[in-house]
């Protein structure tokens, strides 16, 4: 179990490393940011002072060692539009995108494994059918489209919702979030329903194949056959053992919810990472962008390794360990 | 003497199944009415985006063409040059139909270019990886695995934010977020067949590698890979809009379907809903076509479900 551990975090260091090597010399080669930054009118002498005061007249190596030291202080350079440190920028906006995505999860939480066992128990039912449909539609339908429909629907035509920002938000053990004010879960609804809605399909669907397989054995037969009641057949025999491949998906989604927020807050306008990843893409501000696929990547790969392990933990057969450490 | 030369025996077998698999595999497809329904509507999108500049009302790329004072037109609205704008136009005064028709035929052509390329990719090393094992197919496979652990739009953007917009760049980024579908597919559908008998048997001939490779594990590993191509079609298509939308796509002189929705966006709020709201129509009916045949190709294909 150690080795398998220290190995998988030894491959997630590897995959770090190379990652922000390749982060860094891609973003290296967009654009030239002093054309942005310094007044069109300039001379060249201010263009040469401007362009030494970033850091861009070094060799592009010496650039990226002078990177990897100060990002392992935690100093991922300063950002070119805002001139604050671009790490402070993304976790100044960090919470608003984690707010977001941790309700996005629960919504398809709390709808998609109930809809997964209700399709799943009754396969051949009209309500089965209908909740399959239903998923394959939400599988297809690109998320910035179902954006466009829900704020055309209840912003435009119903003027329920608000169409962008995230509204009041009070302070959580100083963090600011929207889910406590009316305000606020009016602005979250449409964006975490529209970030929901790919996560809801794919737990429909993992939870009805797994539901359909898990009741023909032998042991939910022989539940049944003891007279069990099928509340307790379901909650206790079946959910049991479909619990581990839901919560590995659970787990991994964690770390593309973040991604997919990149969508779902630019319809919105949702001021998370995301919007700001757009942003700075646009305006060419390379150390925020930089900065946010240096944090989306770890973590992600924290999350990956993190569910690596518990799965190993939770699932003694799935243990990939070499023969050798089988003994202990 | 045949065997020594390595030819195909031919066999004098005149079975109505063994004849005509491409009948039998039409019969079995047309069985899901709703997949035939896909695969005319499908065939109906692909005749309007090759027609395109034959039967769109105007050419939207033309300015000459275009009369601003015609912008943002609700549609059924006559137009002043004569005709109707079925479907309204945008801020520019671009009949929106020949907009979608043009948007429609570039939509199609990166998601299928982006495809095969990344098909032909994934296959070469899909097949190398499997045939020749050891260090090689372990690098392939670890590349590919790392690469599928991260989320296809965070890699689109990653390599957009760093090559630039583009027809060919965009094409490039599908490509590279696709190639580790095929690669994986390929290889375990290769992994299995190699180990089968008339492997086997073109091994003892000692027919040369690359013509095992090609001429007989090559046509038995496709199947699996036409079922994901189908269904990566749908998915670059998708991904293509998505990454428009966000401005990180095509350039606005060619707008796919993904631009046409996010140069709309801005008039949503205002109650001009056709402007985004036509070509996104036009996207969903693209992808459901592709994911209907996918489907019905998935289960024709599965020798898991043959009766």
């Amino acid at each position: 179990m150690l080795a398998f551990t220290i190995r998988r975090l030894a491959q997630s260091i590897v995959v770090l490393a190379a990652m922000a090597l390749i982060v860094f010399l891609g973003v290296y080669a967009i654009g030239n940011p002093v054309e942005l930054l310094v007044n069109p009118m300039a001379d060249e002498a201010e263009r040469a002072r401007a362009t030494a005061a970033l850091g861009l007249d070094k060799p592009v190596l010496e650039q990226f060692a002078i990177f990897l030291v100060r990002a392992a202080q935690g100093d991922l350079g300063r950002s070119f539009v805002y001139n604050i440190p671009a790490i402070q920028l993304i976790l100044d906006k960090l919470p608003a995108t984690l707010e977001l995505a941790a309700v996005a999860m629960v919504i398809a939480i709390a709808l998609g494994i109930p809809l997964g066992l209700l399709a799943g128990l009754r396969p051949n039912s009209y309500l089965g059918r209908t909740i399959m449909a239903g998923s394959i539609l939400g599988f297809s339908l690109p998320t910035f489209w179902v954006g466009l429909v829900l704020i055309m629907l209840f912003s435009v035509e119903l003027g329920w919702l608000p169409s962008n920002g995230r509204g009041e938000t009070v302070l959580l053990l100083g963090v600011p979030v929207s889910f406590l004010t009316v305000d606020g879960l009016k602005h979250l609804a449409m964006p975490a329903l529209n970030l929901a809605l790919f996560r809801l399909a794919l737990l429909i669907r993992l939870t009805r194949a797994s539901a359909r397989e898990a009741a023909l054995q032998d042991y939910v037969k022989f539940a049944r056959a003891k007279g069990l009641a099928p509340t307790r057949v379901i909650g206790v025999h079946i959910l049991k053992n479909i619990v581990i491949p839901i919560v590995t998906v659970i787990g991994l989604e964690l770390g593309s919810v973040i991604a997919g927020a990149i969508v779902t807050e630019t319809i919105f306008a949702w001021p998370g990472t995301g919007k700001l990843l757009i942003d700075s893409i646009n305006q060419l501000d390379r150390p925020v962008i930089v900065a946010y696929l240096l944090v989306i990547v770890t973590i992600f790969i924290a999350i990956n390794f993190a569910v690596d392990v518990l799965y190993s933990l939770l699932d003694p057969r799935v243990r990939l360990v070499a023969p050798a450490a089988a003994g202990h | 003497m045949r065997i020594v030369t390595g030819e195909p025996i031919p066999v004098r077998v005149r079975d109505a199944a063994a004849q005509a698999p491409w009948r039998r595999f039409a019969e079995e497809f047309a069985e899901s009415r709703i997949a035939l329904f896909g695969l005319a509507l499908l065939v109906f999108l692909a005749v309007v985006a090759i027609a395109a500049p034959w039967i769109s009302p105007q050419n939207p790329y033309d300015l000459a063409q275009l009369d601003v004072l015609d912008s943002k037109l609700a549609p059924g609205t006559p137009a002043a040059a004569g005709g109707l704008y079925w479907l309204g136009t945008d801020d520019q005064g671009r009949d929106m139909l020949s907009g979608i028709f043009y948007g429609l035929r570039i939509s199609l052509t990166v998601g299928i270019t982006s495809t095969v390329i990344a098909l032909a990719i994934g296959l070469a090393l899909g097949m190398l990886g499997a045939y020749v094992g050891g260090w090689l197919d372990a690098l392939i496979m670890r590349v590919a695995d790392i690469q599928l652990s991260f989320p296809a739009i965070l890699i689109a953007l990653i390599l957009l934010a760093v090559l630039g917009q583009g027809t060919g760049k965009i094409i490039a980024a599908l490509v590279t977020v696709q190639w580790a579908y095929y690669a994986r597919t390929v290889r375990s559908a290769a992994l299995v067949e190699r180990e089968k008998e008339y492997i086997e048997a073109a091994r003892v001939l000692a027919l040369p590698k690359w013509r095992i490779l090609v001429k007989h594990l090559l046509p038995n590993c496709l199947p699996p890979l036409i079922v994901v191509a189908t269904v990566q079609v749908a998915h670059a298509i998708a991904l293509e809009a998505t990454l428009s939308f966000l401005g990180l796509g095509l350039p606005i002189t060619e707008p796919s379907l993904g631009l046409l929705i996010a140069n709309g966006f801005q008039y949503l709020m205002s109650g001009k809903y056709w402007i985004s709201f036509y070509p996104g129509v036009a996207l969903l009916v693209t992808i459901m076509a592709i994911n209907l045949v996918a489907d019905q190709l998935r289960d024709v294909m599965n020798p898991r479900l043959k009766r």
